[in-house]
């Protein structure tokens, strides 16, 4: 049997509705990545993850499992499931089962992105445990309810720490803030950029130059529905990488298959496995821009190819 | 025999989120899917714009297995915003089927 899209999206809005996330993890585990950065807390302009990066770890740990259940008798008791996470945060077992090198890794993606924006001199706060998950997954999976509840939380915390300007980290994050919050939120009129949007406008220039061979992959969020596409470029061209354009690339990407893990995890993967494939054909390591896309394209390629969060790159070209 | 619902017929008339009425069933959607899903968006779109609810039903988990990527939409010589339109379908389905909202 497939796993049960029923009980798995009840899960999840369950999840947002009652513990403010599809996924709900820790304070500790959402702010670890700051550690040691002096970032000052709130402030007009604020870099937010909406815990997207730190969710990857445990979205591997789950996704291990959830293929696992796929097609096995176990996906009868997913309805169970739910009424047993109704009271017990299932969510935070599987943080436990996170490996601490990924987290480790996908914090110092994190770490980047912040030292990257203080090298370019913009002067942002962070919300530390006050910053909440985005919604993104219960927007796309239409449990509009849900998603326009917690959208109103979201935008009451911007208002109550006096947030006016944002500095996204992910293009899920993006698109949920930018474009799909004002659609749902009367009056939310905060200005969303990407951290990319931000340091290509800043004119930064790098300090070193590299020689990386990279094929770049577009986020299908960032390119079709948020116009990100020059940017990345525009970033690494200055830093003397070579750029190899896939078959497909910016407006015209190819899903990395990230979307279908939760509910059809074996589809993903084959997404994810003929991805993989194009990127290898334009040659040289592979270069994500979202955490998702990273993670769904590591395992497709199960070393292969190396495929690395852009940010990598970036900090080391730019010195942070 | 498919029976059409009122019920599935009015909420895509009241909607202001589907729109297929563009769509000249060309199939460039379905070419440039990386899912190669045969039956979005076309055929499904038809088919809820007639009303035929059993039909939509028959298809959840196709419904449930687009990625939302929207290489269809980009492609789309009619302009239809075709992940907009999965995503009402999805909404359909969790409020009429899975009782969530």
């Amino acid at each position: 049997m497939p796993l049960p899209t029923k009980d798995i999206l009840g899960i999840l809005a369950d999840n947002l509705n009652q513990r403010k996330s599809v996924l709900p993890i820790s304070n500790a585990a959402a702010t670890r990545w700051s550690k040691g950065l002096d970032l000052p807390k709130g402030g007009k302009t604020v870099l937010y993850t909406g815990h997207l990066y730190q969710l990857i770890p445990i979205i591997d740990a789950m996704s291990g499992q959830m293929s696992k259940f796929e097609n096995s008798p176990i996906t009868k008791y997913f309805g169970l499931g739910r009424n047993v996470n109704k009271f017990i945060n299932m969510t935070f077992f599987m943080g436990m089962m996170a490996s601490k090198d990924e987290q480790k890794d996908y914090d110092r993606m994190l770490r980047n992105i912040a030292l990257l924006l203080k090298k370019a001199n913009i002067d942002f706060g962070y919300l530390y445990g006050e910053e909440l998950y985005s919604g993104a997954l219960v927007y796309d999976e239409g449990v509009d309810g849900s998603f326009a509840k917690h959208a109103q939380r979201v935008a009451d915390m911007f208002k109550k720490n006096g947030v006016e300007k944002i500095i996204t980290v992910d293009p899920h994050t993006t698109h949920t803030l930018r474009t799909v919050f004002p659609e749902f939120v009367k009056g939310f009129d905060v200005e969303v950029k990407s951290y990319l949007e931000v340091l290509a406008e800043s004119g930064m220039e790098p300090d070193t130059q590299i020689t990386d061979e990279l094929s770049i992959h577009d986020s299908c969020v960032y390119a079709r529905h948020e116009n990100v596409v020059d940017q990345p470029r525009q970033l690494l061209a200055k830093t003397g990488a070579k750029l190899n354009e896939p078959r497909l690339c910016g407006k015209n990407t190819h899903c990395c298959g990230g979307p279908l893990e939760s509910l059809f995890p074996s589809e993903s993967h084959r997404i994810a496995g003929n991805r993989t494939e194009q990127l290898k054909e334009s040659g040289g390591n592979v270069a994500t821009m979202c955490p998702i896309c990273l993670v769904s394209l590591r395992k497709a390629a199960k070393g292969s190819v190396k495929v690395n969060d852009l940010s990598d790159t970036l900090a080391r070209a730019y010195g942070v | 025999m498919s029976r059409v619902s009122s019920k599935l017929a009015s909420a895509v008339k009241c909607s202001d989120t589907f729109n297929a009425d563009a769509c000249m069933h060309c199939g460039v959607c379905t070419a440039v899917c990386p899912m190669g899903i045969e039956m979005l968006p076309r055929k499904l779109f038809r088919y809820v714009q007639v009303g035929l609810e059993d039909k939509v039903r028959e298809n959840i988990s196709t419904i449930y297995q687009c990625l939302l990527c929207g290489m269809c939409a980009e492609n789309c010589p009619a302009e239809v915003n075709i992940a907009d339109n999965v995503r009402f379908l999805r909404k359909y389905i969790n409020e009429n089927e899975f009782n969530l909202s």
